[in-house]
């Protein structure tokens, strides 16, 4: 038996030596991408494959199931109505402008708040190990337990204001959460408290990359502390500006779900962004056309800040 | 007949018969009822089916409005499997039997006489193009006040008849230093109290013509504009902090004695049962004032699929015990609705279901009863929903004037349409 073996077997490498060589080299160039393929076919289809769809979709007039005829623009001529109906404002109004405002606000805070942190945590102080995880387990969270936590927080009948009007100081208020022109920015705070431990992390490891050198020079030229980091450090912190705003621009476009757990929509749906007008009008209202349509809409909003942005930063690389 | 039938295909050929002779003795149920005294409920009707040999599978999506089981349902359904049957509302069922996807019912309903039982206004819904496809399980009814009976004797109050009555009874109560009514503001509470005030101002002519038939004319009416300003004046008496908060802990404000009354489905009245109140003695049931002699309804349903032949028998099994009477009566004691059929005895029942099943007897023989807009058994979900965002916007400011909320109104409900 062996020996049948043995003869079969040693035969190959001399004949063979260079195709069964080949064949094994020509496999290894080859197994990257036959290891990314499924990977690569299951991202074309489940994510190129259904924004094709989710475009088709909003030209019929779907509702409680997809249908399959093109009918037209209606879905967008809606839309496009509702982007101007400011006074009452209609859900798609106060969708868009609460992304503006939320966008901007809780990208912006991070980045700041992020920032500052990092720079005191980088003063290499004691405890600095304890306080690091401290400002990052919030990001542990999901947005629904973060959601319910500040919900209750900010209740004026459960949280802040009652327990300080049982301290004593029964003049304060804040109702923001019922309030239907700022409780927008009770989900700003949430989101804010959530994020912002992280961003301070990325910034963190960003300082920490910096060449004490450079910053010795600085010194040794008679730069101020400010003036250290005005003009020098957060420069070269410009890679990690990009991808803090990365992450945060898409957790703000899906907060979804912080938006419910810690508002439901907000009185008279003044909470809304425009992911719950998407899944509001796609699955409660039987208005897939609609909801189809917005989602587009904000595919290709996002694309026009991130593309640019990203086009503007990676360019300079090659340099 | 059916069997005989399968007999004769079986003997055909050998491999059907080991396949279609012996029927799937299992029960697929989709289902989002998994709270407490909803899940013991539905227990009943699992023991029901396991006495005749019965499985029963077990789909709970939980989430009380049912959107995560109506998206996981949409799923079962889009990839073609089927569940024996599903909870549904209103036109949901309708719009699955649209897409020629619900089986068949109608042979057991004529077995057990559902025509004749169940209410006409149901059969709308469970009934599509002269076939049953939906066993409807309950009849919840929206117009009912919930008061707290320690308050009201406190404050010297009695049953209001009239609007005006109940505006009396609410400023007695804020004179007392009670918070009058209890209101959650969440957009389908709200629109739920204002299909009642609704009901209350126009009277059951105008609530069908305005809120089932979607007659324009009656929505931009002056009845209307009325119905609006009255819900503004309800809306003064509710505390500050009521926007967003869930309908049950509004009951729990009027089951502690914080709160009056509130305004809601009888499904309210499950949160008194489980706090161990009695009525009459600890809480009072009574119809909104202006709206004794009308219901309106919603109701679940167990919408039935066209499942494979071999579980139809088991299907079939699940519909008849779904409207036995002995299931109708254990079901709906514990869930707070009345029976879907109008000839169940009313002796398990405590004093308000006694008076919901009287009510809705009369109501069907009356003609009027009639679906609630808020909970979608007036008009398909696209209106319904415009129809709660204009009241919450109502409510909450956005919309500033009755005369604005009537043109915002029509409006909404013919883009929605």
């Amino acid at each position: 038996m062996s020996t049948v073996a043995e003869t079969n077997i040693k035969p190959t490498p001399e004949r063979g030596a260079r195709p069964g060589a080949s064949m094994r080299s020509r496999l290894q160039d080859a197994l990257p991408k036959i290891v990314l393929a499924p990977s690569f076919a299951i991202t074309v289809v489940f994510v190129y494959g259904f924004i094709l769809w989710t475009v088709y979709l909003s030209f019929t007039n779907s509702k409680t199931f997809p249908s399959y005829a093109i009918t037209g623009s209606r879905a967008y001529q809606r839309l496009w109505r509702w982007t101007f109906e400011s006074d009452p404002p209609s859900s798609w109004y106060t969708s868009i402008t609460n992304m503006g405002i939320f966008g901007f606000l809780y990208i912006f805070i991070c980045l700041a708040l992020g920032l500052f942190l990092a720079i005191l945590l980088d003063q290499k102080i004691r405890g600095e190990g304890m306080l690091r995880p401290i400002y990052l387990y919030p990001m542990a969270l999901s947005f629904i337990v973060t959601g319910v936590a500040w919900k209750w927080f900010l209740d004026p009948g459960l949280g802040l204001e009652q327990t300080l009007h049982q301290w004593g100081w029964t003049s304060f208020h804040f109702d923001w959460i019922k309030n239907k022109d700022f409780v927008i920015y009770t989900v700003v705070i949430a989101g804010v408290w959530q994020a912002s431990g992280f961003i301070m992390a990325m910034f963190l490891a960003g300082l920490r990359g910096i060449d004490g050198e450079i910053m010795k020079a600085a010194q040794i030229d008679g730069a101020t502390t400010f003036q250290l980091y005005r003009r020098i450090v957060i420069p070269l912190l410009r890679p990690v500006f990009l991808s803090a705003f990365i992450v945060l621009a898409h957790l703000a476009i899906k907060s979804y779900d912080l938006v419910v757990a810690l508002t439901s929509g907000g009185p008279g749906g003044s909470a809304w962004l425009p992911s719950n007008f998407m899944y509001e009008y796609t699955f409660k209202r039987n208005e897939m056309a609609v909801g189809s349509a917005s989602a587009v809409i904000m595919l290709m909003t996002i694309t026009a800040i991130i593309v640019p942005y990203l086009y503007s930063e990676l360019r300079e690389k090659p340099r | 007949m059916l069997r005989k039938l399968l007999i004769g295909t079986a003997l055909g050929s050998g491999l059907a018969f080991a396949a279609h002779a012996q029927d799937v003795k299992e029960v697929e149920m989709l289902h989002w009822w998994t709270s407490g005294g909803e899940a013991a409920a539905l227990n009943v009707l699992k023991e029901d089916l396991a006495k005749q040999g019965f499985a029963w599978k077990d789909v709970p999506v939980a989430g009380g409005g049912g959107d995560a089981a109506m998206t996981a349902l949409k799923a079962m359904v889009a990839a073609g499997n089927y569940p024996t049957a599903s909870q549904m509302l209103g036109y949901t069922v309708l719009d699955y039997a649209e897409a020629g996807v619900m089986g068949d019912l109608t042979e057991t309903a004529v077995k057990e006489g559902w025509d004749k039982s169940v209410p006409a206004a149901l059969q709308k819904f469970s009934v599509y193009d002269g076939k049953w496809v939906a066993a409807p399980v309950n009849v919840h009814s929206v117009n009912w006040l919930w008061i707290n009976k320690a308050v009201m004797d406190k404050i010297g109050g009695t049953e209001p008849k009239t609007f005006d009555d109940f505006v009396a009874l609410l400023d007695k109560a804020k004179a007392a230093g009670v918070i009058p009514l209890a209101l959650g503001g969440q957009n389908w509470q709200e629109a739920t109290m204002f299909d009642s005030v609704v009901l209350s101002t126009g009277g059951p002519e105008f609530y069908k013509k305005a809120f089932n038939d979607l007659d324009e004319e009656q929505l931009k009416s002056d009845t209307m504009k009325k119905s609006f300003d009255n819900l503004a004046k309800l809306v003064t008496y509710v505390d500050p902090n009521f926007s967003g908060r869930d309908w049950n802990l509004a009951t729990a404000m009027v089951i502690k004695g914080d709160a009056l009354v509130q305004v809601m489905g009888d499904w309210a009245k499950g949160e008194f049962n489980a706090a161990k109140k009695t009525p009459g003695t600890d809480f009072l049931c009574y119809r909104f004032p202006g709206t004794d002699g009308s219901v309106v309804y919603n109701s679940d349903m167990f919408g039935m699929f066209d499942v494979p032949d071999d579980r139809k028998a088991a299907q079939a099994a699940l519909a008849t015990a779904t409207l036995s009477k002995s299931f109708q009566s254990a079901f709906n004691v514990v869930k707070g609705s009345v029976p879907a059929r109008t000839d169940v005895p009313d002796t398990d029942f405590d004093a308000c279901g006694k008076k919901g099943i009287a009510d809705l007897k009369a109501a069907n023989e009356g003609g009027t009863l009639f679906g609630s807009l808020a909970q979608g058994y007036g008009a398909p979900p696209a209106v319904a929903n415009a129809y709660k965002d204009v009241v919450s916007k109502f409510v909450h400011g956005q919309i500033k004037t009755s005369d604005e909320a009537v043109t915002q109104l029509v409006s909404a409900i013919e883009d929605a349409k």
